[in-house]
């Protein structure tokens, strides 16, 4: 029985075919199944495209454009188009609906409603090309205070030693597994962190051999399905960060579908090729605050207390008791994952549904923290979502101490943000295990691109703080009377702690 | 009836107020006394730094007969307020003594204008050990600016007391008979602040215990270093940068006993950049610095005069890493007489021979000690003419996972 | 310290792990006991063990610990290489993520035990609580050993995707061994989500016991071998009479696909 609904493409290729030179370029750099020549002219199968805009870009003529399908809806506003194509998908095929990346609903952001202060007059504005900006960050638990008598001419310092990881400028890539990103792409974010002096996740998928030179910028994820958890991974990195859940899914597992697991993968995860790589949902040893403890206990004794340990959260509503939970287990460094955040495989209900915006949930971890006296047990990583500069520079006064990017990272790299990552055919060799598709990324060109990336934010950091009248980014951290709020909602300012512009 | 806060804004206030000033100090080592004239005439001289709206001086040494108590001089809003206080006050602590502080007919001063009275305390006998003796007492002065109605206490301090309020400073001064004063160590402070009305208690010096704080200049770490203070158990009520600052050294100095040089290192350490080209334990040191005092870093610009009392009296001087406001050290007598100031103009009019003039570097304190005379000039780094030795930590073994005692 | 460290020879040491009546706190054992491993120490024995957890955590090479007492939580996480002989009972998440290296338990072992195993072997003398190998896992030739001699309860063998899981059904009176007849050998929803790995239930197992995606299957020769070598290391270890083992049937269970969640996911874009 023929169940499927054939429904109105949503994009369409169109092809200018006195330009068309026949050359076929298309057919091969499509992934999705779109494009084929029939003998006479490239043909288009419309409902399989994507918009990744692979054939256009990579069309010599420019003979390709990529239009919204032209077969249109009746409007209607409960209705609207995406409802009506959920619910076709589902009927046809029964399943839960999966996709990539964060949420594309059109959700408000917080960042848009929050304007920058400025100095003049009463205060000077510093010019950073000039005059020294500093950026360095530390993240790790700090001593509350320090130990130190005059003896003579000699000073006596009790010295605490809790680990720490020293970044270059307030920015870590976030975790995506080597499985939900290809080898090239890892090794890309890998080289540029070193050469920028940050640290990357390494997300579920464990470290490859081939990276441990890079164990200084590595960040171990372990995760609830414990994938590549071994001493070596353990023991020869900047940090450890337990994975209770991310942004983009709250309260679900990692996924790494079975379209991308292949040998390599099947290695490094150990499980057999072709599985789903599903992650529980908890981790098994951890069913209340005081297993957490436990855990953040095993992993320090485990590494012998040489790195920092820290816990990620998706943002939900309880953040703040969560995580001032979290810190009082023992975790030096708390990941807040905000609802934007993206993902190689999720379903889309909860991709698009679940969590809390960053922004809220940073403010009032910060505020907790602070409330509770234990603010400088752990730093504060933020992400999920975050799109440029001014993004990092707001969430930063609202209390974080850093940032960690995803989706900006991989769309540096090439990416298109088409939201097929899940089905292991990204035409731009970034979300994909395929040989022939993996080899379209140049780790050289993606490596300089990602220091481009970083280093242009970072002179924008600096840029704003010298603005701000701030030389040194400690002193913007959770220093809210640097923004104003120009949104229409009251409470949000209320509860960010930021006052109204004109106040 | 409309209760007008004459003292200090009324509770929820929340706008800041940005100041600029002059500021004037000076010690004689060698416990010299001389009456007030002096550093009244160091700070009038700066009139240009002020505009009127406030003004006050800090002075050491003038309750020998009272030494062991706290002087808690308040600023009252009415006799009401006064009621108030000494209620609170009694039921709290020892009141040993309490009296008006002495004040001229003085016109000129902005009306209207509060009751002044000050209290001498005892904090109660079952809290009589050292160290909670100073916790329980700034309970009791967090209390009272934040809590209670038309009550600020401008200075809480043993043997000392800051005379402040609104009005030029020569005003001020008179106001406050501060040429009839006898003391061998004064700070003054004249104020010109962006944000009008002026509240008494606005006025600097800022203080907490014996420790006095004349700024100049505006922070612009003030969010970030109030949440920071917050967490310790102050409250910062005027909305002034002073205030912070005030309290920031207080938590460095009093409470974790840093020793001052340390202290500034923490409230304005100097760039990466210097600290990399550092070795072996002085390179750990710097960098443990950075790294525990983040929240401490006071940005933007600033110089700032501290007294203390404890455990010795000393004078401190401090600019902001990238001088980006004017401070100036000069010596007399010998090296007996040590001046700081905004400009240097104050030291000259006072017709004194000045010796040594200089300014401090940025970031580097002048530390001034009763006795031991200048400790340190400020023209070196600090740990360039100090050892750094690290030794494990003394205190029981610290588990990564035990629970944090606030 | 260096009062609780006894040295016996070249080669071997032992760590009182109570000073003076009471407990040392497990940072301060397991940091003892990590110094002895590093000096060289082949066989570390620890007495007086209450409850301290992560003993021998993350701990690599070939050294033997022989612990008296009781070990707390996480005995031997995330290790590789050692071989741990507990003469008593271990507690929750004994071999927690263990990579590699030995884990003997004269006594029982409760909950999650082996949780994400990746390689080594655990030998448990008596019984088990909830969730036993829950995500072991295997590749090549690292493939990780799970035996119970006594019953485990509810989620045996939860998400497997490799490795050897097995449980016996027995119980130890005083050096005599007979078959546990107040227990079922396992709980119900055994083995649910497994896509990998295999495990034996000593005795016959009920259909409706089986989780999500678990079948009974057929015992192959291949099978057979590989059983009979654990179980010789089973009474090797324990002393359990063969031939007792052998009297009943085993039943082998395993993924029934390696994809159980295949279609319940859609994947085009909407």
């Amino acid at each position: 029985m023929h169940v499927r609904l054939k429904t109105a493409p949503r994009f369409k290729v169109r092809i200018s075919r006195e330009v068309c030179r026949h050359c076929e370029r298309c057919t091969v750099n499509c992934t999705f199944g779109v494009l084929s020549h029939n003998g006479t002219e490239i043909v288009a199968e419309h409902d399989k495209c994507v918009a990744c805009q692979r054939c256009a870009i990579m069309c010599p003529q420019q003979a390709i454009s990529i239009i919204p399908g032209d077969i249109h809806y009746a409007p209607h506003s409960t209705f609207n188009e995406r409802q009506r194509m959920i619910i076709y998908e589902q009927a046809s095929s029964g399943g839960v609906l999966l996709s990539g990346m964060g949420t594309d609903l059109p959700y408000m952001s917080i960042f848009d409603d929050l304007l920058l202060d400025a100095c003049q007059v009463t205060n000077p504005s510093i010019d950073p090309l000039r005059e020294p900006v500093e950026t360095l960050t530390y993240i790790g638990r700090k001593p509350k205070s320090l130990r130190v008598s005059q003896v003579n001419g000699s000073f006596i310092v009790e010295k605490e030693t809790f680990p720490h990881v020293v970044l270059q400028t307030p920015i870590t890539v976030g975790h995506m597994s080597l499985g939900s990103i290809s080898y090239p792409a890892m090794t890309a974010i890998l080289r540029a962190c070193k050469e920028v002096g940050i640290m990357a996740g390494t997300g579920e998928g464990g470290l490859h051999p081939d990276f441990y030179q890079y164990g200084d910028h590595v960040n171990s994820e372990v995760a609830s399905g414990r994938f590549g958890v071994e001493p070596k991974y353990l023991k020869n990195v900047a940090a450890l960060e337990i994975k209770i859940g991310q942004g983009a899914k709250p309260g679900h597992g990692g996924h790494l579908p079975g379209e991308k697991v292949n040998k390599l993968i099947a290695e490094t995860r150990m499980i057999p090729v072709g599985t789903d790589a599903l992650s529980p949902y908890p981790h098994h040893d951890i069913y209340s605050i005081e297993d957490l403890q436990q855990l953040i206990g095993a992993l320090k004794e485990a590494s012998r207390y040489k790195v920092p340990v820290g816990v990620k959260i998706a943002a939900v509503h309880n953040s703040a008791p969560i995580a001032s939970g979290i810190v009082r287990a023992g975790a030096d460094f708390v990941t807040l994952d905000g609802f934007k955040g993206g993902t190689g495989a999720s379903p889309r209900v909860i991709r698009d549904h679940a969590g809390i915006p960053i922004e809220t949930a940073v403010a009032s971890v910060d505020q907790r923290l602070r409330e509770e006296g234990i603010r400088h047990q752990a730093s504060i990583i933020a992400g999920g979502g975050i799109r440029y500069a001014a993004d990092i520079l707001k969430i930063i006064a609202l209390g974080a101490d850093a940032v960690m990017l995803g989706q900006a990272v991989l769309i540096a790299m090439g990416c298109r943000a088409c939201q097929q990552c899940h089905r292991g055919l990204c035409p731009w060799g970034i979300a994909t295990q395929e040989p022939n598709l993996v080899s379209r990324l140049d780790t050289d060109i993606s490596t300089q691109r990602l220091v481009n990336l970083f280093k242009a934010w970072t002179e924008e950091i600096k840029e704003i703080l010298g603005a701000l009248g701030i030389d040194s980014i400690e002193s913007l951290v959770g220093n809210r009377d640097r923004l104003r709020y120009i949104g229409p909602n009251p409470k949000i300012a209320e509860i960010l702690d930021v006052k109204h512009v004109g106040e | 009836m409309y209760h007008q806060e004459i003292v200090k804004p009324p509770k929820g206030y929340d706008r800041r107020s940005f100041d600029a000033c002059g500021i004037s100090a000076f010690m004689n080592v060698d416990g010299k006394m001389e009456s007030g004239e002096k550093i009244v005439k160091m700070i009038t001289t700066m009139m240009d730094r002020e505009n009127g709206l406030g003004a006050g001086f800090a002075i050491y040494g003038i309750f020998p007969d009272r030494k062991d108590y706290f002087c808690f001089q308040m600023l009252l809003d009415d006799e009401e307020a006064k009621r108030r206080v000494r209620d609170y006050l009694s039921r709290h602590t020892m009141i040993v003594d309490e009296e008006p502080i002495p004040t001229r007919e003085t016109p000129a001063v902005r009306q209207p204008i509060p009751v002044l009275w000050r209290f001498f305390l005892s904090p109660l006998e079952e809290k009589k050990r050292e160290q909670d003796a100073y916790d329980y007492m700034m309970r009791i002065v967090m209390y009272i600016n934040a809590e209670i109605d038309g009550a600020f206490c401008m200075s809480s301090g043993k043997n000392m007391a800051v005379f402040k309020g609104n009005g030029w400073s020569g005003d001020v001064a008179h106001f406050y008979a501060i040429d009839e004063i006898q003391s061998y160590f004064f700070m003054a402070h004249s104020r010109f602040p962006t944000n009008t009305p002026g509240w008494w208690g606005g006025a600097h010096p800022f203080n907490l215990f014996d420790l006095s704080i004349i700024h100049n200049g505006e922070i612009t770490s003030y969010g970030t270093n109030k949440r920071y203070v917050e967490m310790f158990g102050y409250r910062c009520t005027l909305m002034t940068d002073s205030e912070v600052v005030t309290y920031i050294l207080d938590l460095l100095i009093r409470r974790q006993k840093l020793p001052l040089q340390v202290a500034c290192m923490a409230a304005a350490p100097a760039y990466h950049k210097v600290i990399e080209s550092h070795e072996g334990e002085k390179l750990s040191f710097w960098r443990l610095i950075r790294e525990t005092y983040r929240p401490a870093m006071i940005n933007g610009p600033f110089s700032i005069c501290v007294g203390m009392n404890e455990p010795t009296p000393a004078l401190l001087g401090l600019t902001d890493r990238k001088k980006l406001r004017p401070l100036i050290a000069a010596t007399s007598r010998g090296g007996r007489s040590v001046f700081l100031s905004s400009e240097e103009c104050a030291v000259r009019i006072i017709g004194e021979e000045v010796e040594q003039v200089w300014a401090p570097l940025a970031g580097n304190p002048v530390i001034v000690e009763k006795g031991s005379g200048i400790v340190s000039k400020g023209e070196t780094p600090p740990l360039a003419d100090h050892q750094v030795k690290m030794i494990p930590k003394a205190a029981p073994e610290d588990s990564a996972l035990e629970h944090p005692v606030s | 310290m260096s009062s609780q460290i006894k040295k016996i020879s070249e080669t071997e040491v032992a760590i009182d792990a109570a000073r003076n009546g009471s407990p040392l706190p497990y940072r301060q054992l397991n940091a003892l006991i990590h110094e002895m491993h590093d000096e060289g120490f082949e066989v570390i024995h620890v007495k007086n063990v209450y409850g301290q957890r992560f003993i021998c955590a993350g701990m690599e090479g070939n050294t033997t610990v022989n612990i008296y007492g009781t070990p707390g939580n996480d005995l031997g996480v995330f290790m590789e290489g050692p071989t741990i002989n507990v003469y008593g009972s271990a507690e929750d998440q004994a071999g927690n993520t263990m990579n590699g290296g030995k884990i003997i338990i004269h006594g029982n072992a409760w909950d999650v035990t082996g949780l994400a195993a990746r390689g080594g072997s655990i030998f448990v003398k008596g019984n088990g609580g909830y969730r036993i190998g829950i995500h072991m896992k295997e590749y090549k030739s690292k493939r990780p050993v799970i035996v119970y001699g006594g019953v485990a309860k509810e989620f045996f063998g939860e998400y497997m995707a490799g490795g050897l899981l097995m449980a016996l059904g027995l119980e130890e009176d005083k050096g005599r061994w007979r078959d546990n007849t107040e227990h079922p050998v396992v709980g119900e929803s055994l083995a649910t989500g497994i896509h990998g790995g295999v495990i034996f239930i000593r005795g016959r197992v009920d259909v409706k016991s089986l989780g999500v995606g678990a079948t009974i299957s057929e015992i192959t020769s291949k099978d057979k071998r590989i059983l009979d070598t654990a179980i010789q290391e089973f009474c090797k270890h324990f002393g359990a009479p063969e031939h007792l083992i052998y009297q009943k049937q085993f039943t082998k269970i395993m993924a029934g696909s390696a994809r159980p969640f295949a279609g319940f996911y859609s994947s085009n874009p909407i």
